[in-house]
């Protein structure tokens, strides 16, 4: 060992035990929602505008950027047009949250379930229930009822399909973390593999070149398509639920959020004085039947 | 962690009557002892280490959940088998990409290291097109070959988003391997190219058995980074609806909202690039013992 070393090798002691120190030294901050989760519906009065909110006296609501029509209308959330726009501030008014009080947040898809705090009091962004996600999150009740549909060009090979049976050989396209890819994994199951896309757009597109015969998406995005983006394009059918229950989307929550009895209580009022129905006919008013395909 | 340098040990006496001195015999004692102590201080040192790694991770409050999200055994298991049918598909990329970047590479770091003024043109195209890929996210570049091309409605010219996403890499990446063989080609020192000259060789003969060669041996390293970053960027075909590892995963991820499927396809990524690594050092350490006795010619 040459002693010229001695310092060199000091200061790399020193530099890790540092860093241990600093390690050691970061304080973990506890969380403080899953710890003291209410159960059941009288944990806590849904005092009207006082719930535990992440900021106090304002309701933070999360959905992806872009916010895609019918849902939002021209990529803005907060102007209260599109029906989960509209929703948003109906489930707000119910908390006690008037317009100015709700704050509007851009959160993609994936990073709204990532475990740690949550910014933001719900998400919503067409995310279905399902058994499996509530293990990872908190859901409202359903706030719609939701079909998958087929879109397909006017002039190609899946325009004319009338059953399942005739989408089995086609080159099939979905949207990734959506029920549309489960629909076409589990009902159509196709001989060729589906062509799996991050976003719709890039699905649209994929149809628009011919790279895939037809896409999947939920009927209200299959009509907005088709009326406004891909004309070209026609709604072939929809799908039956599968497995009897209908599928719905929900508020997403922070898993055992103080707030999701309360949130629940509001979607269902909400549906139960016909809301829920007023806000569907004004923004999805033309997603009218399509066929359905058995 | 090396061990203190310890010179060449005087272990018995070979045929020439050399008994090791006293001295010496303290001296090597004195260095195994100091060998030996570096070995258990490494030891301890590495232990603490992981310990209070493992501490922090796991005293961490949020840790339950964080377990339940991304190292969930029953996640992995459903993960496995289909990152593992999506990583073929990275594999056959990496594959066919990786011996059309390595050509067309060579080509353009040839062409940009020509002499004579008569090529002078092709000098530049090939400058420009390296500054062009080079400087052009790849995501982008991706996004331009899967959804544009198609979009033209070209005769004869595939709409299989595989073929073109390969098509974007390999322009992207043959453009970095380009600029590594260029700074290999030059990093041969001038006299070799002079000393084949002078042997009669040709110019063209110069490069192919002098030059190139030695460019190649010196520029492994940086051309396995490469490699193995092309390797990853494989995955990135998905944007036009191809299903590779992290796709697979994503898929999983999505319906489930379990975070496992990442880490999965994470760890078979690095399990793959391992294998790679240990190959290409050891042609390496080949080639350097190959020279070290004086080179085969």
């Amino acid at each position: 060992m040459h002693p010229a070393h001695r310092p060199l090798r000091r200061a790399v002691a020193a530099a890790t035990i540092a860093l241990l120190a600093t390690a050691v030294g970061c304080a973990p901050q506890p969380e403080d929602s899953a710890s003291a989760a209410p159960s059941g519906p009288a944990a806590k009065s849904c005092a009207k505008g006082g719930l535990a909110t992440k900021t106090s006296g304002k309701l933070t609501v999360a959905t992806d950027e872009p916010a895609y029509e019918p849902w939002f209308k021209d990529g803005k959330p907060a102007d209260g047009k599109g029906y989960e726009s509209a929703v948003a501030y109906a489930v707000a008014k119910r908390l006690g949250y008037d317009r100015s009080a709700v704050v509007w947040q851009s959160v993609p898809f994936n990073k709204a379930f990532a475990p740690g705090v949550k910014t933001f009091d719900f998400d919503i962004n067409q995310v279905s229930i399902s058994a499996e996600r509530k293990k990872a999150v908190d859901f409202s009740s359903g706030y719609y009822d939701v079909r998958q549909a087929v879109i397909a060009l006017k002039d190609g090979k899946a325009a004319g399909a009338t059953d399942i049976a005739d989408l089995k050989k086609l080159k099939l396209g979905a949207q990734v973390g959506t029920t549309s890819l489960d629909y076409i994994t589990d009902v159509v199951k196709p001989t060729r593999e589906p062509a799996v896309y991050a976003k719709n757009d890039q699905a649209k597109s994929a149809l628009r070149n011919g790279q895939v015969d037809a896409v999947v998406t939920d009927l209200p995005t299959a009509f907005y398509i088709t009326a406004a983006e891909v004309t070209e394009a026609k709604i072939v059918g929809q799908f039956e639920n599968q497995g009897g229950a209908p599928e719905q989307f929900g508020l997403v929550l922070d898993k055992g959020s103080a707030l999701t009895p309360c949130v629940t209580r509001a979607v269902d009022a909400l549906r139960k004085d016909g809301t829920l129905a007023r806000i569907e006919k004004q923004w999805l008013s033309d997603a009218v039947d399509a066929p359905v395909l058995k | 962690m090396a061990a203190p340098e310890g010179g060449a040990t005087g272990e018995g006496a070979s045929g020439d009557g050399y008994v090791p001195s006293e001295r010496r015999l303290a001296r090597e004692r004195y260095q195994r002892a100091r060998a030996h102590r570096a070995t258990a201080v490494a030891a301890l040192s590495t232990l603490v280490t992981a310990a209070v790694l493992y501490l922090v991770v796991v005293g961490a409050p949020g840790w339950q959940r964080t377990k339940e999200t991304f190292f969930s055994a029953h996640y992995a298991r459903e993960a496995l088998p289909k990152v593992l049918e999506g990583l073929w598909l990275n594999v056959r990329l990496l594959l066919i990409c990786g011996v059309a970047v390595l050509v067309l590479g060579m080509l353009i770091a040839v062409a940009r290291t020509l002499r004579g003024p008569v090529f002078f043109p092709l000098r530049v195209l090939a400058a420009a097109y390296t500054d062009f890929f080079r400087g052009l996210p790849l995501i982008i570049n991706l996004m331009i070959v899967v959804l544009g091309v198609p979009a033209l409605r070209l005769q004869g010219v595939t709409v299989d988003p595989v073929l073109l996403g390969g098509t974007a890499l390999t322009l992207t990446y043959s453009a970095y391997v380009a600029e590594v063989f260029r700074a290999g080609i030059e990093s041969v020192h001038p006299s070799q190219r002079a000393a084949a000259r002078s042997l009669g060789l040709t110019n063209r003969q110069a490069l192919r058995h002098v030059v190139l060669p030695q460019a190649v041996r010196r520029q492994v390293p940086p051309l396995l980074n490469d490699l193995v970053s092309l390797q990853k960027d494989t995955g990135l075909v998905s944007i036009g609806g191809a299903v590779d590892a992290v796709r697979a995963a994503d898929i999983i991820v999505g319906r489930s909202l379990n975070y496992t499927p990442y880490i999965v396809a994470g760890l078979v990524f690095v399990a793959l690039t391992i294998p790679m690594t240990r190959f290409t050092d050891w042609v390496t350490a080949r080639m350097d013992r190959r020279r070290a006795q004086g080179g085969s010619l």
